[in-house]
This record gives structure tokens, sequence and C-alpha cells, in this order.
């Protein structure tokens, strides 16, 4: 917060929605906060899975693996409710995706003024966001991965032929014969939107939620700052949605995961 | 907003944590978790195999104990059975003894009194004869009629 200007709503909110740049500009730049918090989060998270996993032992399990156990047995048992088949590729990548999201989204518990002041004034970054799941592009990358393993899984199981057969002969077939043609069209349009608005939806529903989420937390920040009161509301509606963020955070990430393992097992199946 | 470079960045992340998670974090884990499994359902198994072994053990001791009881109760019932015998052998003996006693007395007893009997007619013969004798006394010789006295002798026997 630059205190030497008067400092307007717009200039506090934009100054909390901004990204910290870097690279070439247009498409080229890159969300250095995005990426540094979510690969320092997911070496965190996956690594402390690991760490945990390495000394794993048959016998009788200490608390910290029992707690891991815990989540991954969760993660399998909502794996195998769905997805019907060689689990050891797919548990593993909703596994990741769980504990990535959670993680990520979990950084809106931190004050979004407290940090921001710390990489103000120790850090000396001007601009950072703490969130990687309010940016649009860490949902699209995942949903996107996510798109490209269900075709990918969707042609391996299938065949390019098949595959392709889907796309224009499911899901309203081509019988009668003589209206093939129209009906084939329809398929396709169909498949298309269908294909389009998986990733869409995957996405945009979690940084919807993540990015309503901060900027609720910035609006209550703002009425903050306009006196006693406001501090006083500011502070009790604050820890309202706090803690009914704690759902939120847990909820879409566990959305997340689960449309992640229907998406891929949905490759699975041939119609 | 915008669509930039950092989504490609994120989806690299996102491959390479997939890769290291599927690669080293699940395997370790669903090994442990399954290895544990095993080993429960081999306890388990090894449980209900030791009570049913438990269970036969009993089906067996009782039958054993019934056993031993019918076979003392078959080893009483002949223990009494020859004990009876032996008492009803021992009484038949007795008195088989006690009747041959009674009939050696009884022939003992009849040969003295007929003993008697005999000394007496004898007894009675030489008085009968003493007294003819006497009676006889002068008109009989002795000599003469000896023979006709043995001859007395002889009926009165």
């Amino acid at each position: 917060m630059a205190a030497e200007k008067t400092l307007t709503p717009t200039d506090y909110i934009s100054h909390h929605l901004t990204n910290m740049t870097a690279g070439g500009g247009g498409f080229w730049t890159l969300h250095v906060d995005t990426l540094v918090t979510s690969v320092v989060l997911g070496i965190l998270g996956i690594g402390f899975l690991w760490w945990v996993v390495r000394g794993a032992t048959s016998g009788v399990p200490n608390k910290r693996q029992a707690f891991v156990e815990l989540a991954i047995d969760f993660v399998d048992d909502q794996v195998k409710s769905i997805f019907h088949g060689d689990r050891s590729f797919v548990a593993p990548v909703a596994l990741t995706v769980v504990v990535w999201v959670l993680l990520m989204n979990a950084m809106d518990f931190l004050p979004v003024d407290i940090v921001s002041w710390l990489f103000t004034n120790v850090l000396h970054l001007h601009y950072w966001r703490p969130v990687p799941t309010a940016d649009v592009n860490t949902t699209f990358a995942l949903s996107l991965s996510v798109w490209l393993l269900m075709i990918y899984f969707s042609i391996r199981i299938k065949g390019v032929g098949g595959f392709v057969y889907e796309l224009f002969c499911s899901p309203f077939g081509v019988k009668p014969v003589w209206i093939a043609p129209v009906l084939m069209v329809f398929n396709l349009l169909f498949n298309l939107v269908e294909y389009i608005s998986k990733p869409l939806s995957h996405s945009l529903r979690l940084f919807g939620n993540m990015y309503a989420g901060e900027l609720i937390f910035l609006l209550l920040g703002l009425w903050a700052a306009t006196g006693l009161v406001g501090s006083i509301f500011g502070a009790i509606l604050g820890v309202g949605w706090a803690i009914f963020h704690i759902l939120i955070v847990a909820l879409q990430a566990y959305i997340f995961m689960m449309l992640t393992i229907v998406y891929i097992s949905m490759a699975h199946e041939s119609h | 907003m915008n669509i930039n470079f950092t989504l490609i960045s994120q989806a690299v992340a996102f491959a390479i944590f997939i890769w290291f998670t599927v690669r080293f974090v699940w395997p370790p884990l669903m090994r442990a978790v399954e290895e544990r499994q095993q080993r429960i359902a081999d306890g388990l198994a090894a449980a209900e195999r030791g009570k049913q072994e438990l269970e036969q053990a009993h089906k067996r001791a009782v039958e054993e104990m019934r056993k031993a009881r019918e076979s003392n109760a078959d080893m009483r019932t002949n223990a009494e059975k020859q004990a009876a015998q032996i008492v009803d052998e021992a009484r038949q003996e007795s008195a088989r003894i006690i009747a041959q006693a009674r009939t050696a007395a009884e022939a003992e007893a009849a040969a003295a009194a007929q003993r008697v009997k005999e000394q007496l007619r004898e007894r009675l013969a030489d008085l009968a004869i003493a007294g003819a004798e006497r009676i006889l006394r002068r008109e009989i010789d002795a000599k003469k009629h000896a023979e006709l006295l043995a001859n007395l002798k002889q009926e009165l026997r």
C-alpha cells in the first residue's frame, strides 16, 4: 500500500489483485507469484507425503503415517466408487489434485493485508497474490491437463477409430440410416459442446470460488478502513467469512478431485 | 485475468507432481497397506483356525470323558456281577459241603446203629442160647447139639 498517495478503494483492490509478473509481455508473461507459491506448496504437500511414505511400515503405523494413510485411503475410496479399473494411475492423479488444490486454496486463509504488508515491506515485492487458484491460469492449467488425460485415455482405450466414432455416433446414435448425416452433425455438435464445457466449468468453478472469496476479504478489508465501527463489523464478518471459507476451500478441492476422477473414468467407458 | 505463459508453467508443474506421486508416493504406501491387510487377514484366519481346533479338542475331550464314564460303568457292573457270582458259588459250595457232611454223619450214625443192632442181636442170640443151655443142661450134650446151637445162633442173627 503506497502510503504517500491518497489510497482509493480501487487502488487497494487492484493492488491486491495484480500479479507479480516477469517475462516477455503478452502471452509470454509469467505470474511469478502464482508459479512460486504453487510449486512451493506442491513440494511441501507432495514432499510431506513422500517423506512419510518412504518410511511406511506394514506393521503398526505411527500417527503421521496413519494420517497420510487416512487421506490416501479416502482418495482411493472415492476413486474406487467411480472408476472401475486399474487405479494405479488415476488414484495418484486424484491424490495429487486434491492435495495440491487444497493447499493452494488454503492460502486464502492468510490475512490478505498482512501477507501484502510482509511482501511489500520485508521482501520488497510490491505485487504478490498469495492464492494460486484465484489465478485463472492455474485452474485452466489443471483442467486442461485433466482434459488432455481424458482424451489420451479415451483414445488409448477405444483407439483413434473408436474415439472418432464416438464423436460422431454418440449420444444419439446413427439410426435410422436415412437421417444419419443429420444425427452425425448433432452428435458432433453435442460432443464438441461437452468437450469444451468440461474444462471450462471444471476450471472456472474453482477459480470463481477462490477469486470471489479473496474479493470478499478485500471488501471487508475496505470496510474495516472506514473507521472504528467499520473495523468492528469488518473484523466480525471477516471471521465469519473465514470460517465459512474453510468449508469452501475443502469443498472446492474435493469437487475438483471428484470431477477429475469422473472425467477420466468417463473416458474409459465406451458407448 | 489474462491467459498467459503461467498456464503452461503450471501445467508442467502439475505434470511433474503427478509423475512424482504416481512414481514415488502411491506405490510404497499401497504396498505397505496391502501387506498389512494381508497380515491382518492371515491373523484372522489363524485365529479362526485356532478357534475351530479348540472347539474340536473340546468335543474330543467330552467324547473321551463320555467313553471313560461308560467303560467305568461297564467295569463296575462286571465287577458286581463277578462278586455276586463268587458269593453265589461260595454259597453253593458251602451248601454242598454241609450236605455232604450231613450225609456222611447220617451214614455213620446209621452204620453205628446197625452195628449196635447187630451186637444186640448177637448178645440176644448168646442169651437165648445160654438160656436154652441152662434149660436143657441135662438132656443136651453140648457136643451132640453143637450143630443145632450154631443153627439157632445163625437164625437169630
